[in-house]
């Protein structure tokens, strides 16, 4: 199965990369307990759990984002991105292979949030842990994608949010429904809808955005 | 040559046509509803505009998809197109749709209204399909990437209309609720003519938008082979 | 005419414009495809010349 040889040995290198240069994932732990920190400021006393819980994934999608503009950062600063793409590979195994590396760098950073918003909010449910493994999956599909778009482009970091954020809206929706809402479950199988549709979407169609 | 001349002229007869019977009928002739009064006819204007829209990026992702199916080049330009369209439409839907809120419960916007929402999304997301479109180099790539983001959006229609469902239940109490009209027939046929007039003006607009981009293309090819 | 008889008009008033308005763009892009086809015909006749 070259395929996941492939795909494996591309997110290893990811992994070490980010392990010896350590800049993207301090950056978005730091970021996303500041982030937790500024709500704090910016609630009202009188403002609802639900609130907090809506800023939450707010924090999470902007901590997202701040891994994803990282995630061809290395490749389009030294141009490997051509030679990964010549590479006798599948290029959709790229795309995995990056959107493990992400997951993997935003799981990190939510293992961080979580305990840090139960400590400053309030108690963290099953249903946010579930809603927020299955949000991270479509994230990180798309993000991906959208990512290798953003490097092709001239104006790169300001265009992946605007790419992103209309994406996720659902994400969003999905998220908070599925941890304000008695019966999770509709928004938990909503989430695994949307990662279905747009990790299959993303997988079909990252070969046209790095092809030349 | 000559043939996709006549059709574009025929094409832009029909649509003048439709259009001029459309908003006539509209307007005089549809039967006055009983609980809205004059206002309901806003509805003739603002749903086949609405679903023209819808028709214009479906249209744009089906040549986004037969780009990259086919790699020809044309199918790019006819995308762009589309999406273009497609967000003109989508900003009369916005307007008229906002006016519709107003007349319907004195507010110029509503997020009950799940159209309404599900079209500020849309148009978000193609506003970023130009950002991207102008951050790219000409050439296959912007082809390739446009194309790929036109599917994606065709994608996140359902997607989000389903999320904007789901919301509905935590995000806003559900304050202005709309009744889906109660077409009598004659309404019905009023709305038919307006639909068939905004997708006929959609194709003639669409042709003539194409032909008025080819030519700036070659005459761009004239001019570097001349100079 | 009530306000929302003027709203609902106005919103069809808003359509028209907007046809309108595609129109004149219409119009202003001819004329400069015009003048860019006169501009080629002339380099092209120049060039045929020398």
């Amino acid at each position: 199965m070259t395929y996941f040889a492939d795909v494996a040995a591309l997110a290893r290198k990811d992994i070490l990369l980010e392990l010896r240069s350590r800049d993207t994932l301090p950056a978005m732990l730091l970021f996303v307990l500041s982030a937790l920190v500024v709500f704090h400021f910016s609630l009202p006393s009188d403002a609802s759990e639900t609130a907090s819980t809506g800023l939450l994934w707010i924090a999470l999608l902007f901590t997202a984002l701040l891994g994803l503009a990282r995630a061809f950062a290395a490749e389009r600063d030294q141009r490997v991105l051509d030679g990964l793409v010549l590479a006798p590979c599948d290029r959709s195994a790229i795309w995995l292979a990056k959107s493990l590396g992400v997951l993997a760098f935003l799981g990190l950073a939510e293992a961080v949030a979580l305990p840090a918003y139960a400590l400053f909010f309030q108690p963290v449910g099953w249903e946010l842990v579930a809603a927020i493994v299955l949000a991270d999956l479509g994230l990180a599909a798309v993000g991906t994608l959208l990512a290798a778009m953003a490097a092709a482009s001239r104006a790169r970091e300001l265009l992946l949010p605007l790419l992103f954020l209309p994406l996720v809206i659902p994400v969003v929706v999905g998220g908070v429904g599925a941890t304000v809402v008695d019966d999770p479950g509709r928004y938990l199988g909503f989430l695994a809808l949307y990662d279905a549709i747009f990790a299959i979407l993303s997988w079909a169609s990252f070969e046209y955005v790095v092809a030349e | 040559m000559s043939l996709r001349n006549n059709r574009a002229v025929l094409l832009a007869a029909a649509a003048s046509v439709l259009l001029v019977a459309g908003l006539a009928l509209a307007l005089f002739w549809a039967p006055e509803d009983a609980d809205q009064g004059f206002s309901q006819r806003i509805f003739y204007i603002h749903v086949p505009v609405a679903l023209t829209a819808y028709a214009c990026f479906a249209w744009g992702a089906w040549k986004a998809l037969r780009l990259l199916w086919t790699r020809e080049p044309h199918y790019d330009l006819e995308s762009y197109t589309a999406v273009h369209m497609g967000v003109i439409f989508g900003v009369l839907t916005l307007v008229t749709g906002s006016v519709w809120a107003k007349i319907s419960w004195g507010v110029w916007w509503t997020w009950s209204e799940r159209q309404l929402t599900l079209f500020l999304v849309l148009f978000l997301f193609y506003c970023a399909y130009f950002m991207l479109r102008f951050s790219v180099e000409q050439g296959p790539r912007r082809a390739n990437l446009s194309a790929v983001y036109a599917l994606f959006g065709v994608a996140l229609i359902p997607v989000s209309f389903l999320a904007i469902r789901l919301g509905e239940r935590f995000i806003h109490p559900v304050v202005f609720r709309r009744d889906g009209p109660a077409l009598s027939g004659s309404m019905l046929f009023v709305f038919c003519v307006c639909l068939a007039a905004m997708l006929a003006l959609f194709a003639s607009l669409y042709t003539n938008e194409l032909t008025g981009k080819r030519l700036d293309a070659r005459l761009r090819e004239l001019r570097e082979a001349l100079e | 005419m009530t306000t929302s008889e003027k709203y609902v008009t106005g919103a069809y008033l808003v359509v028209l414009a907007v046809i309108l308005a595609y129109v004149v763009l219409y119009t202003l892009k001819l004329a400069r495809l015009e003048r860019e086809v006169a501009e080629l015909t002339e380099l092209a006749r120049r060039r045929q010349a020398a």
